[in-house]
């Protein structure tokens, strides 16, 4: 008997029962105004836009649409708050950022309600592992503010002034943390732009910056699209750039930063290559894929979008993985029982849905998740593509979505050669029971980050960057302290 | 008949950890938590297997087996009473009857240190006595030692010894030591003729965890990829609470799918899990908890 006729069924039968986190305890405001020199004001352009709810289309906020005037006071408020903030005694700067840790420790489930709403992430994964680990981040460097003198021994770390900081759609508040932490710990003053889908969380954090008693203009949050975004890599009053998005606009940012004295980070666009060799464990391998791929509905810039697996045990692979796809829920992001949430724009489920097509094309033999989803909002069951090649668009490119594609491999120098040939170098996944040949790969692939039997692990204390077209620059850890100051004697 | 044990998926403990965590997250609410305890009542082998049993202990048991809780309408019965050999002609008379059925362990339970010859004649006895269901220890210092033959050929002989009794073998998983072993002890005891596979007597700590249940659910269903032979489950020992059952069904449900998800394919070895889960099933339907003297304790 072969295998195909040996099917697992998963539908039907006892299923669990809706489990909806309630919103009765969150506010949202009807409008969002900007945050700057420590008040919420109007926008001088008048405008607002609307954010909306991915899983219902509803819009949940109109929010301030900043134009160049209103950068251009942000950037002066922080400008104002830096003399304030550089000169403060670094522990006295520790306690301020302590104190946002907790402020948003405290009002997490708040946080992470909002964060699935605005971003369509499943609750599951905002409560678990977005918010507390803002919180961690905020906590860390809150640290490292009265003991840079041990980060950089022999040398004297000086605050480089304003930093100009745009942060993506797909981990809004935790990508803010990761800007503002060590930004603010260093004693620069910031200002920052959300992702125009996602402002939600960051007005949130307005508030706690509020609540916490920052003096005014140390951060100032300006939302909008691109065009706000441009204007603040453009001011002549910012110091620092740090970006996180997609390569294209990194490369933009990249030029127009060319010939400044403007020091920048970049995250950008990853690929990354989640390698299976035939002695791993294959069902913890299989859980790896999973959270490699599918982790906040595969919109992550280090996600494992790309299994090579050992010719040897990819039927076997493939066949686990396919039933485990079976058993991941797609829908409403606040159902503590969801999986996979909602797409987080209507913009990005037709780009997912483009590559789907082309991949279809190209050849690839294409495999869905059964199960429904919603009538209303953006979804995309996940999805895996075999008998792709390196050739193949959907090998090649960043789709930032729940899918999948699936390669196979014969010796680990083939491994390496498919797994370093892409412009990009994120990250990377290792799955082997033997020790060395985990060194080996890691030391062999070029990417800033290879987890080994394990996938999509975060932790403040590790840095994170890419390496080709993936970025610039590193954040997390000592590294992350780097970007946000300028060494020099004693 | 030995499966090539080499070919054998190894296991990594921390990835089974987390695994396990993510069942454990799941939030089982309103109806689909009265189906999970009602399912988890029908699951239940209502166990006694201690040196001061007596008949009338043992009829007790079969008593509460039958009768769980009577106030409360439209409840299940358990799947089975366990006991020893000795105890199953009394288990038999008192159940006979219901479609509750009569397990017995055998083969020099729990240690398993015997004889063959002794365990096939303990395992005959206990058919004869009128057991349905025979619940057998492999020899796990057979096993430790490498002797797989040796194991397989004896869970063989003691299938044999079963005639139409369904046989359970227990891998003592608290004595194996690694997951991998877990998994390694599974597969042979499949190929040799295992109807169900359990993980532990309940006589040694740890008892069952979900991390072993996870390991072995995973064997079960790799088995029945390349057999279509479906084979059952049956954690045992220290699952005393509703929701820690009703993990046990997650892990089940998102492991194995739905065909598994009948008292035929798996059962919890508990003897006080019952109770919990009355308990909880009468605060589902009156919206507060009644005191443990409410529900009988046999």
């Amino acid at each position: 008997m072969s295998r195909s006729d040996n099917k697992l069924a998963f539908d039907g039968g006892w299923d669990y029962s809706p489990a909806p986190e309630s919103t009765d305890h969150i506010d949202i405001a009807a409008r969002y105004q900007l945050f700057i020199g420590g008040e919420f004001v109007k926008p001088e352009s008048g405008k607002y836009f609307d954010s909306i709810n991915p899983a219902t289309e509803e819009k949940l906020a109109r929010v301030a649409d900043a134009n160049e005037a209103d950068v251009d006071k942000a950037v002066k408020a922080a400008r104002e708050g830096y003399r304030v903030w550089s000169r403060m005694k670094p522990a006295e700067r520790g306690k301020y950022i302590f104190r946002i840790a907790r402020i948003m420790q405290e009002r997490a489930r708040e946080f992470a309600v909002i964060e699935s709403l605005d971003g369509g992430k499943p609750i599951r994964e905002s409560r678990d592992i977005d918010v507390p680990l803002a919180a961690a981040h905020f906590f860390y460097y809150a640290g490292w503010a009265d003991k840079l003198e041990y980060a950089f021994p022999g040398r004297k770390a000086r605050p480089l002034g304003v930093a100009g900081q745009i942060i993506p759609w797909n981990f809004p508040l935790l990508m803010a943390a990761w800007k503002l932490a060590p930004a603010l710990a260093c004693g620069n003053t910031v200002v920052l732009k959300p992702a125009e889908t996602t402002p939600l969380t960051a007005m949130k954090l307005a508030e706690v910056i509020a609540d916490a008693g920052l003096p005014p203009g140390v951060v100032n949050i300006v939302t909008g699209a691109g065009k706000t975004g441009a204007a603040l890599v453009e001011h002549p009053g910012i110091d620092k750039v740090a970006f996180t998005g997609s390569t294209a606009v990194g490369r933009m940012i990249q030029k127009k930063l060319a010939g400044t004295n403007k020091k920048y980070t970049l995250e950008l666009g990853g690929k990354a290559a989640n390698i299976v060799f035939a002695d791993a464990a294959i069902d913890q391998a299989v859980e790896g894929i999973v959270n490699g791929i599918f982790f906040n509905q595969g919109h992550v810039c280090c996600a494992g979008s790309r299994l090579l697996v050992q010719e040897s045990v990819a039927e076997q692979v493939i066949d686990r993985l396919k039933d485990r796809m079976q058993t991941l829920r797609v829908g409403d992001p606040l159902d503590k029982n969801t999986d996979i949430g909602a797409i987080n724009s209507k913009m990005q489920l037709e780009k997912i849905q483009s590559y789907l097509k082309i991949g279809k094309q190209e050849g690839g033999e294409m495999f869905q998740s059964n199960g429904r989803v919603p009538k209303k909002g953006y979804w995309c069951r996940p999805t895996i593509f075999s008998g792709v090649s390196q050739s193949s668009r959907v090998v090649q490119e960043e789709i930032f979505g729940p899918v999948l594609a699936i390669q196979t491999f014969r010796t680990f120098d083939e491994a390496v050669a498919k797994a370093n040939n892409t412009p990009y170098g994120l990250s990377g996944g290792v799955w082997t029971d033997k020790g060395a040949k985990i060194f080996k790969m890691t030391q062999a692939m070029r990417a800033g980050v290879i987890w080994a039997n394990t996938f999509n692990k975060f932790d403040p204390a590790s840095p994170f960057g890419g390496y080709k077209e993936s970025g610039v620059g590193r954040e997390g850890g000592l590294h992350g302290l780097d970007a946000y100051v300028k060494l020099g004697a004693v | 008949m030995i499966p090539d044990l080499s070919k054998v998926a190894v296991v990594d403990e921390v990835g089974v950890n987390e695994r396990v965590a993510r069942f454990q997250t799941r939030s089982i609410k309103t109806a689909s938590k009265i189906d999970a305890l009602k399912l988890t009542l029908s699951m239940i082998d209502l166990t006694t297997l201690e040196g001061q049993d007596t008949p009338g202990k043992v009829q007790q048991l079969c008593q509460k087996a039958i009768h769980l809780h009577d106030s409360m309408p439209g409840l299940p019965h358990v799947a089975a009473v366990c006991v020893y050999p000795t105890m199953v002609g009394v288990a038999k008379k008192a159940l006979a009857g219901t479609n509750i059925n009569v397990a017995s362990v055998a083969t020099a339970f729990p240690s398993g240190m015997s004889a063959r010859e002794v365990k096939l004649d303990d395992t005959r006895m206990a058919v004869e006595a009128g057991a349905d269901e025979i619940d057998m220890v492999i020899s796990r210092g057979a096993f430790l030692a490498g002797d797989y033959a040796f194991v397989a050929d004896e869970i063989a002989a003691v299938k044999e010894a079963c005639g139409d009794a369904h046989l359970k073998v227990i891998l003592e998983t608290g004595e194996l030591g690694t997951l991998d072993r877990v998994r390694r002890a599974s597969v042979l005891a499949m190929h040799a003729g295992a109807d169900f596979i359990k993980t532990s007597t309940g006589k040694i700590q740890p008892a069952a965890t979900m991390q072993v249940t996870l390991v072995m659910l995973q064997a079960i269903r790799d088995f029945y990829y390349e057999t279509g032979r479906m084979i059952g489950m049956k954690p045992a020992g220290g699952i005393s609470s509703s929701k820690l059952a009703i993990h046990y069904l997650v892990m089940l449900h998102e492991t194995l799918g739905n065909a598994w998800m009948t008292p035929e394919w798996f059962r919890f070895g508990a003897s006080s899990l019952a109770n919990d889960v009355l308990m909880q099933l009468m605060k589902q339907s009156t919206g507060v908890y009644q005191s443990a003297d409410y529900f009988s304790k046999d």
